[in-house]
């Protein structure tokens, strides 16, 4: 059985290799920190496997990444220079290749694609081929695999060292964004042991006005909408807002549709992941990996629609939902 | 009362712009410490939610063939090879991005699309492309413009789709959520449905703002020619 975490080590292992060649990267000034940080993210992708198998102490694990937190959040990290091809050369290239380039960037969906319909449904021995639940993370990673092969053979390149250093440039200048998606969700589950579902409930039932259900629907949206542009995704939020509004208000006092109202609420804190840069994963990371000067570009794009989305769903919650 | 001090850390630091990573973190610790949790015990909440939270970070895997393909050409190929379709232009182009993106996700595909292996090496070249054929060399913000547009596309596509598939992260926890702390049963299917009027309003909506960045492209001046290009470093 081919499993989620032998792409976790993969992953690891590309993250030290990339730390190795910044640390030798002299046109970094800031060449320690930075392969510190990336070098403790492979480790800790490495080590992840027995903390979440429960077979290794998580402590050491969480002292890591705070010691990924304070490199990265005190500017100890940087970014090298790089040595990309110059566009006159990238033009030539391309004219060499032509649409053959194509060929390994559309692999990596292909494989995804048959990785998630197909090989789903295969078994081994009574086995199957792929990981129950993680069909499509596989789907990616073997594709990613297939795809670099492709690429070499069809490129004629022969040194795996080509491929890292050209995707390493990628990662630094994501920097610190790459680890925020994964540290807001240690806050969601820290905030639930703590209590902090319970408090807001407890707030918003005193300042919620009885009596009046299409104001309640708009507190249940707008909250979804607020908590999830704090939280950086709508996860944490449903609970604390579900647990507030949703279910005792609007389903239990209101007699509303349960499945409308909850899937409508998690669809509206939707909208708030559209512009938060909380949201590093959607909003912040391509906006370095697409090399924007202004980092809220994307949020900016999305502004207009996740407000008049916010809109619908409070009309079709109210309309058709309680 | 004392433990959304936490929520406090997290919209002061938002405010005064610190570092988001510090400011997670610090809320974290606070609200863990403020909770009643060991210092043990919040140490070993960042480890756990670190190991079980991976997934997100997966897509790195692509990065090593993604830029193997641009320092072949690949961006410069994917630009040329989209000012072959006359009527595409970008707003158009985007807007078939959204619909194939949503419709991925609607069947369970989430990772087919995505930054890093598809709008980066190809919908943003090729929306430039079609912009560049129709209005000329772009200027930087008109660029910028294009390119957020892109991310907005896939990002819009991707949360307003993948409701509408059944074994999808956020519906699995809605059902879980409810079904454990309500002791009811809701089905992943009635979910699954109530998410198709808000997928077809956002559908509606971005993509008639996409159609509509054509004639705002139209409006802005020409630039000085060909600045950065993707994937030059840009200090």
């Amino acid at each position: 059985m081919i499993k989620a975490e032998w792409f976790y080590w993969l992953v690891g292992g590309i993250f030290l290799v990339m730390a190795a060649q910044m640390l030798t990267d002299r046109t970094n000034p800031k060449r320690v920190g930075t392969a510190a940080f990336w070098g403790l993210l492979g480790l800790g992708f490495i080590y992840g496997t027995w903390v979440a198998g429960k077979s290794a102490p998580a402590e050491p694990l969480g002292a890591a990444v705070l010691a990924m937190v304070c490199l990265a959040g005190f500017g100890f990290t940087g970014r090298g220079k790089g040595s990309a091809a110059t566009p006159e050369q990238r033009e030539a290239r391309a004219e060499r290749w032509g649409n053959r380039l194509f060929v390994p960037a559309l692999t990596i969906p292909v494989v995804a694609l048959v990785c998630a319909v197909g090989v789903k449904k295969l078994s081994l021995d009574g086995e199957p081929v792929l990981q129950k639940g993680s069909e499509t993370i596989l789907g990616l990673g073997i594709g990613a695999v297939v795809a670099l092969v492709t690429g070499m053979v069809m490129l004629r390149e022969k040194r795996l060292s080509t491929p890292v250093h050209a995707g390493r440039s990628m990662l630094e200048s994501m920097g610190w964004a790459m680890l925020l998606p994964q540290l807001l969700a240690t806050l969601g589950s820290i905030f639930s042991v703590a209590g902090v579902g319970d408090q807001v409930r407890r707030i918003t039932t005193a300042v919620l006005p009885g009596g009046s259900l299409f104001l309640a629907v708009v507190v249940y949206c707008a909250g979804m909408f607020l908590f999830t542009i704090v939280m950086g995704n709508g996860f944490a939020a449903f609970p604390v807002m579900t647990a507030a509004v949703g279910w005792p208000v609007l389903v239990v006092q209101e007699g509303g549709n349960a499945p409308a109202v909850l899937a409508v609420g998690m669809l509206a804190g939707f909208c708030g992941t559209l512009v938060t840069p909380m949201a590093a994963n959607y909003n912040v990371v391509p906006a370095a990996l697409l090399e924007l000067k202004d980092q809220y570009g994307p949020i900016k794009a999305q502004l207009p629609t996740a407000v008049a989305l916010l809109g619908c769903n409070i009309v079709i919650m109210y309309f058709f939902a309680v | 009362m004392i433990v959304l001090l936490g929520v406090l850390v997290v919209v002061l630091g938002f405010a005064t712009r610190r570092n988001p990573l510090l400011v997670v973190g610090a809320a974290g610790i606070v609200t863990g410490l403020l909770g009643g949790l060991s210092p043990q015990r919040v140490l070993a909440a960042f480890g756990t939610g670190f190991a079980s939270s991976r997934s997100v970070t997966i897509f790195v895997i692509t990065l090593p063939v993604i830029g193997l393909l641009e320092h072949h050409g690949l961006q410069e190929q994917a630009r040329r090879l989209i000012t072959r379709f006359a009527g595409l232009t970008a707003g158009r182009f985007l807007a078939l991005y959204l619909l194939l993106r949503q419709i991925a996700a609607a069947v369970g595909l989430n990772n087919v699309f995505g930054h890093a292996q598809t709008v980066r090496p190809l919908a943003a070249p090729m929306a430039e492309g079609a912009a560049e054929r129709r209005h000329g060399p772009l200027g930087e913000k008109a660029r910028e413009k294009v390119r957020s547009f892109a991310a907005s596309a896939d990002n819009v596509g991707l949360f307003f789709g993948e409701d509408v598939f059944l074994a999808v992260g956020s519906i699995l926890l809605i059902t879980g959520f409810v079904n454990t702390t309500y002791h009811t049963h809701l089905e992943p299917l009635q979910l699954a449905l109530w998410a198709i009027p808000t997928a077809l309003c956002a559908l509606a909506v971005h993509g008639w703002r996409l159609l509509r960045l054509d004639r705002q492209l139209l409006g802005a001046a020409p630039g000085p020619g060909r600045t950065a290009e993707l994937g030059e470093t840009v200090k």
